[in-house]
C-alpha cells in the first residue's frame, strides 16, 4: 500500500507553529527559520533563536529527566545557566556530551539530546523506587549505611551507588573536536551584557579605549530580552538590539558572544569560555572552544541576578518553575510553559510574571503571596495573601497546589519567585566575602578586587533605572581613571520598578518534603539532620549534604539552604554566612583546558640532529624528557633487542661505534671569573685545568647531595663548556644562574646554554682515531701525544667545518665526542657512518650507551637519584679541602659520613647464567629478608657481552671493604633471591689503559 | 599573576620559575667557626608569613633573570620587584 507523504516545500510555517502546542503566536521568534532537532529519539522543531529549553517547552516537553539521588521526574526549572534540573546528553558515539544544560544550548538543526539518570523510558523509570526509599537515603545516608563490612566499599557499594545516582555519561571515546587557547589584552573588560553592561559599554566605547564585552548568551541584552520594559521610550528589547548595534561600529570594542566568564584571578586575569562552534560532525576541525585568558586593567561585574526558589511540599514536579524564567519564555521566546498558570511569590518581582501571562491571554488561576500585605491586586483572579502552598500533585507534571488554607487549586503550571540574588562569584574568586543586605534579603559584593567595579544588578541594583545608571557611571569612573576626559555624556533612561521583598525561605507548616537543591536531591529535612548531627557549619553542611554542589553550584538553592540553617541554630544569616565561591562559574570542559596539548602535542618533542639518519635506519626510540633518542639500531636478522645491543657494543669495544649525545646539556660559561665560578659549583678544583684539557666534575647541592655530574672543558683561559646530564640540563642551567646572580654576582661570569647549538657524536672503540682522522681537515694532529686523553681542542672537518673535538669516554674505551654546528650533525653522522665501513662501524643507542657504562662503572641517573652523596659514589677523594663550594659544609655532616655508609660497588651473580634484577635489595648471608637486614641496593643491572654473564651496579653499606663477600640481593616483587659477589664497579679495563692508548 | 620584571615590564607569572625565601641570597661563609649551624638554617630554616614575604623567582621562559619578589602571600599583591644582582651588589657596597 502506498503511503501518503506530503511534499517537503508545503510544510508551512503554520504546521511548524501548529507542532508547537505551547508556542505564541505572536513575537519575534515566530518569524525566523524553522529548525529540527531529537529529544529521546522524537523529531521535533523549533525556531532559530531557541534555547533547546524554550525548544522543548514550546513542544510541550516539560518532563526532561530524573533527579540525581531518588530519580523523581523533574523539568525545566529556569531559563539559563543556574538551571540544576534539566540536564542533558547532547550528540551520540564520539559527540556525545553529557550534562549539558538545555537552558544555555543554542538550537541548532539536527541537533539530538537524551534525558539522564533513567532506565527504561523517561516517563517510567525503573529506578524511581529508590524515591520510596527515601526515609534511609537521607543526608550523609553513604556515610553511614555502608560502613560494614568494609571490604564491600570498594567491590559492591561504591559500583551500586555509582550506577544508581549520577549524572550523564562520557562516549568513552576520544573527542574528535579542537579546542585552543587565546589571550586578550584590554583596558575595560565588561562581563555581562545586560542593561547595566551595555550602559557600561556604550560610556566605556566613547571613551577609546580598549575595551572587551562578554556576555555567555547567544544573544545580548540579558534581562532586557526577557521583561517588557521601556528604555528612552523604546522597547528594552529594542533598546538592547540598538545598543548592540552601535556598540559594534565602535572599532575599539571586541564583543564576545557565548563567552562565559568563569573565574576571576590575581591581578586583572580572568578566565573566560567561548563557544565557536556547537558539537557536532561537520566543523570539527576548527576549533569549538577556545578557553581566554584575558588580562585587564579594570573590569566592570555586570552580571546580573539569579531569581531563588522557595521550599514547600513536593515543590520539585514538572511545571513547576522560576517566575522570572516564566516571564523570559513568553517574551523571548514566546513560549508559554502552561495554560493554566499559579504564581506563588513573597515579593513584587513574581506579580510582573502575573502581569505579563495575562497581557498574553494566558489563563492565571491564582496568585499566592505570602506577604499580608502587597501593594498589587487582581480584581480578575483569586489572590490568597498571606498564604502560602503546602503540597502539589502530579506525577510527571503539576495538576493542582494545596494551600496553606487546605483549598486546592487545578493548574499545569506553577511560577515560583522566592526573589533574586545578585551574582557575586566573581567578586569572591579572590576571597572577597558578600555582607548580607536586609533590605534587599541578598548578600552584596564586598572586599572585591582592586581593579574591579560592580554595576546594577550584581551590586543590589535591582530597578533597571538604578542599573542603567550604575553602568554608565561605573563605565565613567574607570575611564576617568585611566586619563580621560569627563564625558558629557547622560545614562540612558528608564523607570524604576517595584522591587520589595520579604525574607520568606519555605513553608515551615508543609509536611511533605520540602526541595532545597534541585540537582543534590537536598531537602529541607536534610539540612535539618545534617544540622542535628552536627555539621553546623556551612561548609560541613555543604559536604555532608551535597547542598549547593555539581554543575549549577546551588546557584538557586545555596541561599535558601543557609537561610534554613541560620533558623535551626538561632543566627542570622550575616552569622551564618556563605560557602566560599571558587572558578569555575560556569563548568569549563578539560578539553577546553587541555586546548592543542593533546596527546603527542602535551608537551614539545626534541628531536637529535641525527633523527632522520636514524629513522631511515629503522631504530626504536625511547623519550627521554622530551627528546627522542634511538634506542637500538635493530638489524633485519635481529628479533630480540638484546642481540641488536649486543652486537652494537661488541662492534663497538672491538672496532668503533657512534652515538649521537647532543641531548647532554652543554652550558657556555665565558668571562675573567669561569675558572673561579666553576671552582665553588664543583667538588673539585677547576682553577689549574690547562686550555685545551677536559676534567670530569661532580656537582652538589647546598644540602650535601650530589646534583648532576659531567665534563667540563677549557677551551680558552676564559672560556669553558659544561656538559650536564640529559635529564638535568634545565635544572643545572637553572641553579647556575642562582649562584651567578644571587649568591656571586661581582664576579664576572656569562652563561648560554648550547645544547640545541651544537651536534655532537661519541665515536667510541679502538678504531675512533683512526676513523676521526679520515674526517679532520688534515692540518690537525689526532695523535695520542697531540690530543691525548681528557683533551680537547677546536679543530675542523670536512673542508673547514668549524668543530670541537674532546678525547672523553663514557664507554671506556678510546673515544672522542665531535661537535659540529646542528645543522651539520645529521651530514657528520652519515658521512662517520660511510668513513666507517672499513671498521665495520656501527651507529649505537641509548641502551648500548648503558650497557658500557655499567661495565666501566660509571653512575648515572639510576645513581643520582637525589639521595646520593659523593661519598656513597666513592668519590669522596675528589672533594676539595682548600676552597669553598657548594654542599660543602653540609656535605660534611657525622651522618652523612658513618663507615658504615652505603658505597657504589659493582655485582656478579655467584652462578653466571642468572639474571640480576635491578631494585633488588642486599641481605648479608643467611639473614632474614627484612628492612633491619637491609644493607642497601642494585641499582642498575645489564647483560655484558663482554663478560659473557649479568652485571650490576649498586649501593651497599661499607661496600668499598666488602669486596669479595657474597651477599643475597632479594626481589620479593618478583619473588627471587639471587647470590652475589661484591667487586669493583670497574668490570672493563680497570686501570683505564684503553682509554689512554 | 603578574609579576613587574623591572627590566622587561609585566609578565605572567607562568613564564616564573619560583624558588622561595629570598635570604638564600645570603649564603654563609664557610670559614665561619659555626659553619655547620650556619648553614643549617640557612638551607632548612625558613620565614613563611602571611603577608608580605621577600621571596625569589627565576625568569626562565624569559631573560634567565633572578628576582626579588616581595609580594603579600595572603592576597598575592606585589609591592616590589627587584634584581636580585642589583639587591646583593647593592648590600655588599654598603658593607
Amino acid at each position: 500500500m502506498n503511503e501518503l507523504k506530503p511534499l517537503a516545500n508545503q510544510e508551512s510555517k503554520s504546521r511548524f507553529l501548529n507542532d508547537q502546542k505551547n508556542r505564541l503566536k505572536t513575537g519575534q521568534i515566530i518569524n525566523n527559520k524553522t529548525m529540527s532537532f531529537k529529544f529521546n529519539g522524537a523529531k521535533l522543531n523549533g525556531f532559530e533563536g531557541d534555547t533547546l529549553a524554550s525548544a522543548l517547552l514550546a513542544n510541550d516537553q516539560v518532563l526532561v529527566g530524573r533527579s540525581f539521588k531518588y530519580h523523581r521526574p523533574r523539568g525545566i526549572f529556569s531559563s539559563g545557566t543556574e538551571e540544576p534540573n534539566a540536564l542533558v546528553s547532547l550528540g551520540s558515539d564520539e559527540f556525545q556530551e553529557p550534562n549539558t544544560k538545555a537552558t544555555t544550548i543554542k538550537l541548532f538543526d539536527g541537533l539530538t539530546a537524551k534525558s539522564q539518570n533513567h532506565r527504561g523510558p523517561l516517563a517510567f523509570d525503573f529506578m524511581a523506587a529508590t524515591d520510596f526509599l527515601h526515609p534511609f537515603l537521607s543526608a550523609g545516608f553513604y556515610y553511614k549505611t555502608f560502613m560494614w563490612p568494609k571490604s564491600f566499599w570498594e567491590k559492591l557499594y561504591e559500583p551500586i551507588i555509582r550506577s544508581a545516582a549520577g549524572l550523564g555519561a562520557l562516549s568513552g571515546k576520544p573527542d574528535p573536536s579542537s579546542y585552543d587557547k587565546g589571550f586578550l589584552h584590554c583596558d575595560i573588560l565588561i562581563i555581562g551584557a545586560g542593561p547595566s553592561g551595555l550602559a557600561a559599554a556604550l560610556e566605556a566605547g566613547r571613551s577609546k579605549l580598549k575595551v572587551i564585552l562578554a556576555d555567555d548568551d547567544f544573544l545580548l541584552g540579558g534581562r532586557l530580552n526577557s521583561e517588557k520594559f521601556f528604555i528612552n521610550n523604546q522597547s528594552s528589547d529594542e533598546w538592547a538590539k540598538n545598543a548592540v548595534a552601535e556598540i559594534m561600529q565602535m572599532s575599539n570594542v571586541r564583543i564576545m558572544q557565548r563567552t562565559s566568564i568563569y573565574g576571576s584571578f590575581d591581578h586583572g586575569i580572568f578566565g573566560g569560555l567561548e563557544i565557536k562552534y556547537d558539537h557536532f560532525k561537520h566543523n570539527h576541525k576548527k576549533p569549538r572552544q577556545v578557553l581566554w585568558k584575558i588580562y585587564s586593567k579594570f573590569s566592570i561585574l555586570s552580571s546580573g541576578a539569579t531569581e531563588r526558589s522557595i521550599a514547600f511540599g513536593n515543590n520539585d514536579r514538572p511545571g513547576i518553575m522560576l517566575a522570572g524564567s516564566i516571564r523570559e519564555y513568553i517574551n523571548r521566546w514566546s513560549v508559554c510553559p502552561g495554560k493554566n498558570v499559579v504564581v506563588f511569590t513573597n515579593n513584587d518581582d513574581g506579580w510582573r510574571t502575573v502581569s505579563d501571562l495575562k497581557s498574553n491571554n494566558i489563563k492565571v488561576s491564582a496568585v499566592i503571596d505570602v506577604r499580608k500585605e502587597t501593594t498589587f491586586h487582581d480584581k480578575e483572579m483569586p489572590v490568597y495573601t498571606g498564604t502560602s502552598i503546602v503540597d502539589t500533585s502530579g506525577r510527571l507534571r503539576i495538576s493542582s497546589v494545596t494551600l496553606s488554607t487546605g483549598e486546592k487549586i487545578p493548574c499545569d503550571c506553577l511560577a515560583v519567585s522566592g526573589g533574586w540574588n545578585p551574582n557575586v562569584h566573581l567578586t569572591c574568586h579572590q576571597r572577597g566575602k558578600p555582607v548580607w543586605n536586609d533590605a534587599l534579603n541578598a548578600f552584596l559584593p564586598n572586599n572585591i578586587p582592586k581593579t574591579m567595579k560592580v554595576a546594577g544588578a550584581t551590586d543590589g541594583l535591582l530597578q533597571l533605572g538604578e542599573a542603567l545608571k550604575s553602568g554608565h557611571l561605573k563605565a565613567k569612573e574607570i575611564t576617568e581613571l585611566l586619563g580621560k576626559k569627563d564625558s558629557k555624556s547622560s545614562a540612558p533612561s528608564a523607570d524604576n520598578e517595584s522591587v520589595k521583598n520579604t525574607s520568606f525561605w519555605h513553608v515551615s507548616e508543609s509536611k511533605k518534603r520540602c526541595w532545597v537543591d534541585l540537582q543534590n536531591d537536598v531537602t529541607t529535612k536534610d539540612i535539618k539532620i545534617s544540622f542535628m548531627e552536627g555539621f553546623k557549619s556551612v561548609e560541613h553542611l555543604k559536604r555532608y549534604s551535597t547542598l549547593g554542589m555539581a554543575t549549577d553550584q546551588g546557584k538557586t538553592s545555596n541561599i535558601l539552604g543557609l537561610a534554613i540553617l541560620a533558623e535551626l541554630s538561632g543566627k542570622t544569616i550575616p552569622e551564618t554566612g556563605t560557602t566560599i565561591f571558587r572558578p569555575p562559574y560556569t563548568p569549563v570542559p578539560i578539553g577546553a583546558f587541555a586546548g592543542r596539548s593533546r596527546g603527542k602535542d602535551f608537551r614539545p618533542t626534541r628531536l637529535t640532529p641525527s633523527h632522520n639518519f636514524a629513522k631511515n635506519l629503522s631504530a626504536v626510540f625511547v623519550e627521554t624528557g622530551m627528546w627522542m633518542r634511538a634506542q637500538w639500531y635493530p638489524k633485519e636478522n635481529e628479533s630480540h633487542w638484546r642481540q641488536s645491543v649486543d652486537r652494537e657494543v661488541l662492534q663497538t669495544r672491538s672496532s668503533v661505534g657512534i652515538c649521537d649525545v647532543t641531548t647532554l646539556g652543554k652550558i657556555d660559561i665565558q668571562g675573567a671569573d669561569s675558572a673561579e665560578f666553576l671552582n665553588k659549583v664543583y667538588v673539585n678544583g677547576f682553577g689549574r685545568l690547562p686550555v685545551g684539557k677536559v676534567r670530569y666534575g661532580l656537582m652538589l647541592r647546598e644540602d650535601g647531595i650530589v646534583m648532576d655530574d659531567g665534563t667540563t672543558a677549557r677551551l680558552d683561559l676564559n672560556h669553558f663548556v659544561m656538559t650536564t646530564t640529559t635529564a638535568n640540563a634545565v635544572g643545572v642551567f637553572r641553579h647556575l644562574e642562582f649562584c651567578r646572580q644571587c649568591l656571586w654576582p661581582d664576579l664576572d661570569v656569562h652563561l648560554i646554554s648550547s645544547t640545541e647549538q651544537w651536534a655532537q657524536i661519541a665515536v667510541a672503540g679502538p678504531n675512533s682515531r683512526k676513523l676521526l682522522e679520515k674526517i679532520v681537515d688534515k692540518d690537525h694532529d689526532l695523535s695520542n701525544e697531540a690530543l691525548p686523553y681528557m683533551g680537547c681542542k677546536e679543530i675542523t672537518v670536512c673542508n673547514k667545518i668549524p668543530s670541537r673535538l674532546f678525547r672523553i669516554s663514557f664507554s671506556g674505551e678510546l673515544a672522542y665526542e665531535i661537535a659540529v654546528p646542528t645543522r651539520y650533525g645529521n651530514s657528520l653522522f652519515e658521512i662517520l657512518m660511510q668513513a666507517g665501513e672499513e671498521f665495520n662501524v656501527t651507529p649505537y643507542g641509548t641502551e648500548a650507551l648503558g650497557v658500557m657504562r655499567v661495565e666501566k662503572g660509571h653512575a648515572a641517573g639510576n645513581e643520582l637519584t637525589g639521595q646520593t652523596t659523593a661519598q656513597n659514589l666513592g668519590l669522596e677523594k675528589m672533594m676539595s679541602k682548600q676552597k669553598d663550594y657548594i654542599g660543602n659544609v653540609l656535605s660534611k655532616r657525622v651522618e652523612l659520613n658513618r663507615d658504615n655508609k652505603i658505597i657504589l660497588m659493582g655485582f656478579k651473580p655467584v652462578d653466571k647464567s642468572i639474571e640480576l634484577l635491578a631494585g633488588s635489595h642486599f641481605i648479608s648471608k643467611g639473614k632474614t629478608a627484612c628492612t633491619d637486614n637491609d644493607e642497601g641496593w642494585m641499582s642498575s643491572v645489564a647483560f655484558s657481552p663482554i663478560l659473557n654473564h649479568s652485571i650490576g651496579l649498586g649501593f651497599i653499606r661499607n661496600g668499598s671493604n666488602r669486596i669479595g663477600e657474597i651477599v643475597t640481593a632479594v626481589d620479593l616483587l618478583r619473588n627471587k633471591q639471587i647470590d652475589v659477589e661484591i667487586v669493583s664497579p670497574h668490570f672493563v679495563d680497570p686501570e683505564g689503559e684503553k682509554l689512554r692508548a | 599573576m603578574i609579576i613587574d620584571h623591572p627590566l622587561l615590564g609585566p609578565r605572567d607569572a607562568n613564564e616564573f620559575v619560583y624558588l622561595g625565601d629570598a635570604n638564600l641570597i645570603n649564603r654563609p661563609d664557610w670559614t665561619e667557626k659555626d659553619a655547620d649551624k650556619q648553614f643549617y638554617e640557612y638551607l632548612y630554616l625558613r620565614d613563611n608569613p602571611s603577608g608580605y614575604h621577600r621571596e625569589l623567582w627565576y625568569h626562565e621562559q624569559g631573560d634567565r633573570s633572578w628576582l626579588i619578589v616581595t609580594r603579600n602571600t595572603s592576597t598575592h599583591e606585589i609591592k616590589q620587584v627587584e634584581l636580585a644582582k642589583d639587591y646583593h651588589l647593592e648590600k655588599s657596597k654598603s658593607k
